[in-house]
């Protein structure tokens, strides 16, 4: 057990490491939030009087948009450069490849949501940000990783991996997106934890599921 | 008398329709070296990779040390290094990270020793702060020689190590492997290079179509008389 955490904690610092000297997946996933954001942000300001409406599915959006940038790299980094072999080597059971390669995907995201959720306060004018708020998002980026990773797992070996991804992957994200997308609303439009508990036990049985199923089907995935 | 480390039996693999290896039986003894040659799409590659357990075989088994591959393979991974034409190496990390990210992947303890001698057997400890994508092809497949021998493994599986690499440094690798060969380790290594490989065989075979058409202890054969079977069984003029 030891040594399977150990390979999970090295990939993850190996895919940061990588990423914090070369910038590639960081780098396209911020700039593309940015720029959707400012985009959603002139096209409701015409149109919307009141923008916190459409907050929630802004937010969500450019996650699950920007989110497939990095996650669509995950794997694909791995056999462009050929290195995916030197990794289904290591003496260990395969799912630590998988949670590791998954944590770096999440720790990306989750950075650019850093980035993204104080420029949505700035460009809505409105502070939306709360604790709730900020757990719901994190589960539901937590499923999200979850099932992406995997999922760019089974694209890297297709000749359509780009296009592939999100086709397999949204609708697989809808009841977690919906979860999430519903409980943004709740929480802004004033609703108590209580009556948001319902959302966030569903967010949290689906990360469940998706990581029970992945941590299951990962050998086959990668398996020639 | 020496004990068949690997041994393979009526091993067949399809992708699909497509039949890549149709029954190979092989054994292969504890510190011998044994060199395949083959034409571009003989199944060379395909048959290292079920070795290397990165492939599943249709039908038939791989046993090594007496073990099913398929009962325990990440017991047997810790047994394999693996050097290929690409050389699983990160270009983004320096030379030391990244043998210590695969001493950290085979869960080896206190590697630093290891990986200086290796570095500096393969001529890099001076480099070992640079990046890998500094580095030259020759270097690569030296870092890629050292990152598959880091753990020490017993058996060795080399895949067209030469490719891509100019004559002086595809000399210099050739001399690498016969340091690191011996009697301590198993080595199985697939080129188109029929002198270069001969130099390094104790046993040499040809596969031809998914089969094993040829097998001959190479000290029983030199390279004169080895090319024109070759050519026979491959098509003249497909040998470098």
């Amino acid at each position: 057990m030891k040594h399977y955490l150990q390979v999970v904690w090295v990939i993850l610092w190996k895919d940061l490491r990588i990423e914090l000297r070369s910038k590639d997946v960081f780098t396209s996933m911020a700039v593309f939030a940015v720029l959707a954001v400012m985009i959603f942000n002139f096209a409701f300001e015409l149109r919307v009087p009141d923008k916190t409406v459409v907050i929630p599915g802004v937010l969500w959006v450019t996650v699950t948009f920007s989110g497939i940038l990095g996650l669509g790299r995950a794997f694909i980094s791995e056999k462009d450069r050929g290195s995916m072999a030197g990794l289904l080597l290591a003496p260990v059971d395969r799912s630590a490849i998988y949670f590791g390669k998954m944590l770096a995907s999440l720790v990306f995201i989750l950075v650019v949501e850093a980035f993204l959720l104080p420029l949505m306060v700035v460009f809505f004018n409105t502070n939306f940000l709360s604790l709730p708020l900020l757990l719901i998002l994190f589960l539901g980026t937590l499923g999200f990783a979850v099932v992406g990773s995997i999922f760019s797992a089974l694209a890297v070996n297709t000749r359509t991996r780009e296009i592939l991804l999100p086709v397999l992957l949204f609708p697989i994200m809808l009841p977690v997106l919906m979860a999430g997308i519903r409980a943004t609303i709740g929480f802004m439009e004033g609703d108590t934890l209580a009556d948001m508990m319902k959302w966030f036990r569903l967010i949290f049985f689906f990360d469940i599921l998706y990581v029970v199923v992945a941590y299951l089907t990962f050998d086959y995935v990668v398996e020639e | 008398m020496s004990t068949a480390l690997i041994e393979v039996r009526a091993l067949r693999k399809a992708f699909g329709r497509q039949r890549v290896l149709k029954g190979i039986d092989l054994s292969i003894a504890a510190g011998s070296s044994v060199v395949i040659f083959g034409p571009n799409g003989a199944g060379k590659t395909t048959f290292l990779r079920i070795l290397a357990t990165l492939s599943k075989p249709t039908s038939g088994e791989v046993r090594i040390s007496g073990v099913n591959v398929k009962d325990n393979p990440e017991g047997i991974r810790q047994y394999l290094g693996l050097v290929t034409h690409a050389p699983l190496l990160y270009e983004d990390l320096t030379a030391q990270e990244n043998l210590r990210f695969y001493a950290r992947l085979y869960g080896m303890k206190d590697a630093e020793p290891r990986i200086q001698e290796l570095l500096e057997r393969v001529g890099l400890w001076h480099r070992r702060h640079d990046l890998v994508r500094t580095f030259s092809r020759g270097m690569v497949q030296r870092m890629a020689i050292a990152r598959a021998l880091l753990h020490n493994p017993p058996i060795l599986l080399l895949d067209e190590p030469d490719t891509g690499l100019d004559p002086q440094a595809a000399e210099m690798m050739t001399g690498l492997l016969r340091e690191i060969g011996g009697s301590q380790r198993t080595i199985l290594m697939t080129t188109h290079h029929l002198e270069r490989g001969l130099e390094l065989a104790d046993r040499v075979l040809i596969l031809v179509g998914g089969r094993i058409v040829f097998d001959q202890r190479a000290d029983a054969i030199s390279y004169e008389r080895l090319r024109p079977i070759y050519d026979e069984y491959v098509g003249e003029g497909a040998v470098t």
